[in-house]
């Protein structure tokens, strides 16, 4: 087995975060990936549900992962509205993949700004916007942000929040009547990082093989704070990595 | 809030007659179709016709959404994702808003979620449509946004005006002669966004003596479509569930183009476009 890239540890640490039985809503791309690895390997009834509207896809063993597979293998397929009524907004999803757009900033609570750098009117960068990352962040059991680990992306504050985590502190969520627990970890190429049960604020827990805890602090716009005991990433086993390269084989058109 | 029209029957016409007809300089023209049945092919008609001064809505906006915007034919842009295949705002968009080239483009943001809302709400005729806050800052930015106060517990809850487009034009796998329409896979909000319109068109991969919906279609009734056409391949290169895959090179081809005003330009010959 060859040596994982950087995209497979993040989607093989993403896959452990998914519970069995858990309802889990999935984008297409990394997230995807992560949930339907997770049913192959630790949680067989985990229910994945497509931001497509695609629900309770069960892809079978050597399914790769694509549009068309993942159309054929739902149970059903709902209209968006219905998808984001009566499932995200009533609740029914436990867990929400958030991911990183390119050139998105994260801030040290968890709050992600998808839409502009700097000023809304006058941006410095135009981002791709909120599509329903607002409200997979606001409704959603629990959140797990996926994404690179950069500077430029890192920052003390966002310009602009386009989905909430943690707010400024521990009770924003509470007082902004939003569900859920909010992001329970940000998985990125680097390592993990939690929120602390106290301040809300993202602890840097975990790092990858390969990676020192300098690298992660050089690469973050704060002062991050580092867990007294930061654990490293177990290496993928040959069983996790053989069933992620079945879900993305070499050849096949990926989900993007 | 408009009422619903009394409705003629739907007519099966080629798409010059049904764009022409239905799609007026100045109106509000909904697109949809979520990464896949894209309508690229109506789309490309109203590049042909020299539509002017369009309120685009595209919810999920993307390489269609630029193609309209570079064209010239949009003024105001109503949306809530916009990303080329690499994931970013694409390049015509860009232009548009930062340079005003080859006009100004002024922009209406929304959510997935409130946008879907809008349309829900337009289509039941009623003037606006609630949810719960999420705490975006989009709402500072957008004035069909806003805080109310639940009447009957006193909560706060967001508001978002009902959408109303002009014209709602989708693409489906395929209509009967009396203007049924099945779709099939992901179907998106295409049906909330046809019954919120005044008007619809509907292009098909086929049309069909008797439809026979595959179980978990959506289908369209017929009562509300205006026009039905033809149009195989008119989504292309999106997917079309049961007819095509994405075609990622004319995808990226297309990002080559739009990254550049010259190339645009032969682009738009090419289409028969230029005015």
């Amino acid at each position: 087995m060859s040596v994982p890239t950087a995209e497979e540890i993040m989607t093989l640490v993403a896959a452990r975060a998914v519970r069995d039985r858990q309802v889990c809503l999935v984008g297409d791309g990394l997230p995807a990936a992560a949930a339907h690895l997770a049913r192959r390997l630790h949680a067989p009834t985990a229910v994945v549900v497509h931001e497509s509207g695609a629900v309770d896809v069960r892809l079978r063993d050597d399914d790769p992962l694509t549009d068309s597979t993942v159309a054929d293998r739902a149970l059903t397929h709902l209209a968006l509205g219905v998808l984001y009524e009566q499932w995200l907004q009533a609740g029914r999803v436990d867990l929400g993949f958030l991911g990183g757009a390119p050139g998105a900033q994260l801030d040290r609570y968890a709050n992600i700004g998808s839409t502009v750098v700097g000023e809304y009117d006058e941006p410095t960068e135009r981002l791709p916007g909120a599509g329903a990352a607002a409200e997979i962040a606001a409704w959603s059991g629990e959140t797990v942000i996926v994404v690179r680990h950069r500077l430029r992306g890192f920052v003390e504050q966002v310009d602009f929040v386009t989905a909430v985590g943690h707010g400024t502190g521990p009770l924003d969520r509470g007082l902004l009547g939003l569900r859920g627990r909010g992001p329970a970890r940000v998985i990125t190429d680097l390592g993990v990082l939690e929120p602390d049960p106290q301040t809300a604020e993202l602890v840097l827990t975990a790092v990858h093989p390969g990676v020192d805890v300098e690298q992660v602090r050089a690469e973050t716009g704060w002062d991050l704070q580092v867990a007294p005991e930061v654990v490293t990433t177990p290496e993928p086993t040959d069983t996790e990595l053989a069933a992620l390269r079945t879900l993305h084989p070499a050849g096949t058109e990926e989900s993007s | 809030m408009h009422a619903v029209s009394v409705r003629t029957v739907p007519k099966i016409v080629d798409l010059t007659t049904a764009v022409g007809e239905l799609v007026h300089d100045g109106a509000t023209v909904a697109l949809e179709g979520v990464d896949q049945l894209v309508p690229y092919a109506a789309a490309h008609e109203i590049v042909r016709l020299r539509r002017r001064r369009l309120t685009l809505v595209r919810t999920a906006s993307d390489q269609l959404t630029d193609q309209l915007v570079g064209a010239g034919c949009v003024d105001t842009l109503v949306f809530s994702h916009i990303a080329g295949p690499d994931g970013r705002p694409p390049a015509r968009f860009l232009d548009a808003l930062g340079h005003d080239w080859p006009a100004a483009l002024r922009i209406e943001e929304h959510t997935h979620p409130a946008m879907a809302a809008r349309y829900a709400a337009g289509a039941a005729r009623v003037p606006f449509a609630v949810l719960r806050d999420t705490g975006t800052d989009l709402p500072q930015h957008t004035p069909t946004v806003a805080t109310v106060r639940c009447p009957f517990t006193g909560s706060a809850v967001t508001a978002v005006a009902a959408l109303v487009p002009d014209v709602t034009v989708v693409h489906a796998q395929r209509a009967d002669r009396r203007g049924n329409v099945e779709l099939r896979g992901p179907v998106g909000l295409q049906s909330d966004a046809v019954h919120a319109a005044r008007a619809s068109i509907v292009t098909v991969e086929e049309i069909v003596d008797d439809l026979e919906p595959a179980p978990g279609a959506v289908v369209v009734p017929g009562s509300v479509v205006t026009a039905v056409v033809a149009a195989p391949g008119g989504a292309a290169p999106s997917r079309v569930h049961g007819f095509y895959e994405r075609d990622d090179a004319a995808l990226q081809e297309w990002a080559d183009v739009s990254a550049d005003r010259d190339r645009l330009g032969t682009w738009l010959d090419a289409l028969g476009g230029t005015s």
